[in-house]
């Protein structure tokens, strides 16, 4: 078991889709759809330089915010929770043609079709230039059965790293 | 500036939920979903409230929400697309009112993910000179050798070089004349020019502009774009490109000082003088519709005829004739080549005959092309200019009609037409070249192990 609710973590293993939000120069939120990653143990986000403008906002101010909230974007079961985590985003790019590979099989289980993809990177080498996303978690806001129509239970995560 | 009506009626349908996003008290964002009503008369959206004080955002607040999609399938997902917007949030009875004033969308049927990734190059460039900076040393993008040498070269392309080299060959051979020493050095020379031009034609693209004004590049089309990638640097490949061409011209004088200096040395000058003023100012023929000509006589008679010379030290009518349907292929591998990647010539002033033709008259160019083609080859092996066996060629007739159908269904869609017609069109090219040299080949043996040679055979 990681440091998160449990709840949070099985949403986080299964969604397929997260909008993860950052802010803007202003100050003013940015929004990208994106695939959450989470190995039990650190919560990951991965752009490809040619989305990059998220890793110059998260670089200017780290505080993010990442939402799962479509139910049925999985492979399986429909997801039974909504869940937003707020948190301390860090991009890790010592070498962006390879630093971002340690996620890459969390990346195909979501997503399998990205191995092939990967096997032809010739094709789109731009798109695999890439920078890793770390949340440190601060605070997680659990709905569930996904009703916002009710408040979130509310869990400060003060002491993660 | 009120996003348009038209704008925000595109999401009254095919989303589930909308997210809102704002900044908390604490400076964190807060993102929830929330259910969600368009009134694009008003250019207003009206969301739910969300229930609590931790996702409540404060009037007057300027938020962010996103409505997207994706539809999970087993190997990953499709059908994404996404639109946000931004606004100032207002209550209005019981529900929060936003009357968004910018907007950013994407969707995967309107933008394909491949020309989105083009898109969007230059801001990879700017993210990696701002990493360079805080490093203090640049930061470029990799490829591996091996791949990055293939993509440079584009040598799978050099069947169009194979092909013409093999076929000047089997028509000497048919005379008696063979050396595969010769062959091989003749198909080193051509592939060496070959590769020079290929890369020549990526400094010329990067240099006038076609490579960033093109954002539906495919295999098969747009060149390498190691330049625009900024995987290799222009002067790199100014200099392999300089180093290829002059390897090729040594071989070429070798086979001329060896087999006849100034016939080979005028066919050598012809192919490389046309090979650089394909792309190269002043003449860049391909700019202005001349590429087709240009391509069918470097890679067809010059290429036939030169490779012939070399082993039979002559020129003969059946070496010309013999060349004219692989150089009309070749010319039409450009051609199609060039569908997809009319938007982006057209920017930067590369006015082919797909940028100039409409579709019609491109569909209608590249069917009588294929015709004149498979009547010079049937022609040619009933009367014996050509021996009779080169009428096996004909079985790539369905093949012609493949590309056809791929250019009359996917004219529009550079991705469609690059796995429905443009690999085709290339194994087109192939597939006629190799069965003129087989059927040079079953004419050869079959006057060589035959006693009386049918008519049929020779």
């Amino acid at each position: 078991m990681g440091a998160l609710p449990e709840p949070a973590e099985d949403v986080l293993r299964r969604a397929l889709v997260s909008e993860f939000t950052v802010l803007g120069p202003s100050g003013r939120p940015i929004t990208h759809p994106m695939i959450p990653l989470y190995d039990g143990e650190g919560i990951y986000l991965h752009s490809s330089i040619l989305f990059s403008k998220k890793l110059a906002h998260i670089k200017a101010n780290p505080k993010v915010s990442l939402a799962i909230t479509d139910l049925a974007a999985t492979h399986g079961e429909p997801l039974t929770h909504r869940v937003t985590v707020q948190g301390d985003a860090a991009v890790i790019e010592d070498d962006p043609h390879t630093t971002w590979q340690r996620i890459l099989p969390l990346w195909i289980e979501k997503e399998p079709i990205v191995k092939e993809f990967y096997a032809k990177r010739v094709a789109l080498p731009l798109f695999w230039e890439r920078s890793l996303i770390e949340i440190t978690p601060r605070r997680v806001l659990i709905w569930p059965e996904g009703s916002t129509e009710r408040p979130p239970s509310v869990h400060e995560l003060t002491g993660v790293a | 500036m009120a996003v348009a009506q038209d704008f925000l009626r595109q999401i009254e349908t095919g989303f589930s939920h909308a997210v809102l996003a704002f900044t908390g008290s604490d400076g964190y964002p807060v993102s929830v979903a929330t259910r969600y009503v368009v009134d694009a008369e008003r250019g207003v959206l009206l969301l739910d409230p969300p229930a609590g004080q931790e996702v409540t955002p404060p009037e007057g607040a300027e938020v962010n929400i996103i409505v997207s999609h994706i539809r999970p399938q087993e190997i990953g997902y499709d059908e994404r697309r996404y639109v946000q917007m931004w606004g100032t949030l207002e209550r209005e009875g019981g529900r929060l009112a936003v009357r968004p004033t910018r907007s950013h969308s994407w969707d995967e049927k309107k933008v394909p993910f491949f020309q989105y990734s083009e898109v969007t190059v230059p801001q990879a460039h700017d993210y990696l000179e701002a990493l360079g900076r805080e490093r203090g040393r640049p930061v470029r993008p990799k490829l591996s050798f091996g791949w990055l040498a293939l993509r440079t070269t584009r040598a799978p392309f050099l069947t169009a070089t194979l092909v013409p080299v093999i076929l000047g060959v089997a028509v000497a051979a048919n005379e008696g004349a063979w050396s595969l020493w010769l062959a091989f050095l003749t198909f080193l020379g051509g592939a060496l020019v070959h590769l020079g031009l290929n890369i020549s034609n990526d400094v010329f693209d990067t240099l006038s502009g076609a490579d960033a004004a093109n954002t539906t590049p495919t295999q098969f089309s747009g060149g390498s774009r190691v330049a625009h990638y900024g995987l290799v640097r222009l002067r790199t490949l100014a200099l392999l490109s300089a180093v290829f061409y002059l390897a090729g011209i040594g071989i070429g004088l070798y086979l001329a000082v060896e087999r006849g200096f100034w016939p080979l040395f005028w066919i050598g000058v012809a192919g490389v003088a046309i090979s650089l003023a394909y792309t190269a100012p002043p003449l860049r023929l391909v700019h202005r519709g001349l590429g087709e000509i240009a391509v069918a006589l470097g890679f067809g008679p010059i290429m036939v005829l030169g490779s012939y010379f070399v082993q039979a030290q002559r020129f003969t009518f059946e070496a010309v004739y013999a060349s004219i349907p692989v150089a009309i292929l070749i010319a039409l591998v450009l051609y199609v080549n060039e569908i997809p990647d009319r938007a982006g010539d057209s920017a930067a002033g590369k006015r082919t005959l797909p940028v100039r033709l409409s579709k019609d008259a491109v569909i209608g160019a590249y069917v009588g092309a294929v015709a004149l083609t498979y009547g010079l080859i049937a022609a040619g092996a009933v009367t014996g200019v050509l021996p009779r066996p080169t009428i096996i060629a004909l079985a790539t007739i369905p093949l012609a009609i493949r590309v056809t159908r791929a250019l009359r269904r996917d004219y529009e869609d550079p991705y469609a037409l690059m796995f429905s017609g443009m690999g085709v069109n290339v194994q087109l090219h192939l597939f006629t070249g190799l069965l003129l040299f087989a059927g040079y080949m079953i004419s050869i043996a079959a006057d060589r192990w035959l006693d009386s040679v049918p008519v049929f055979l020779r």
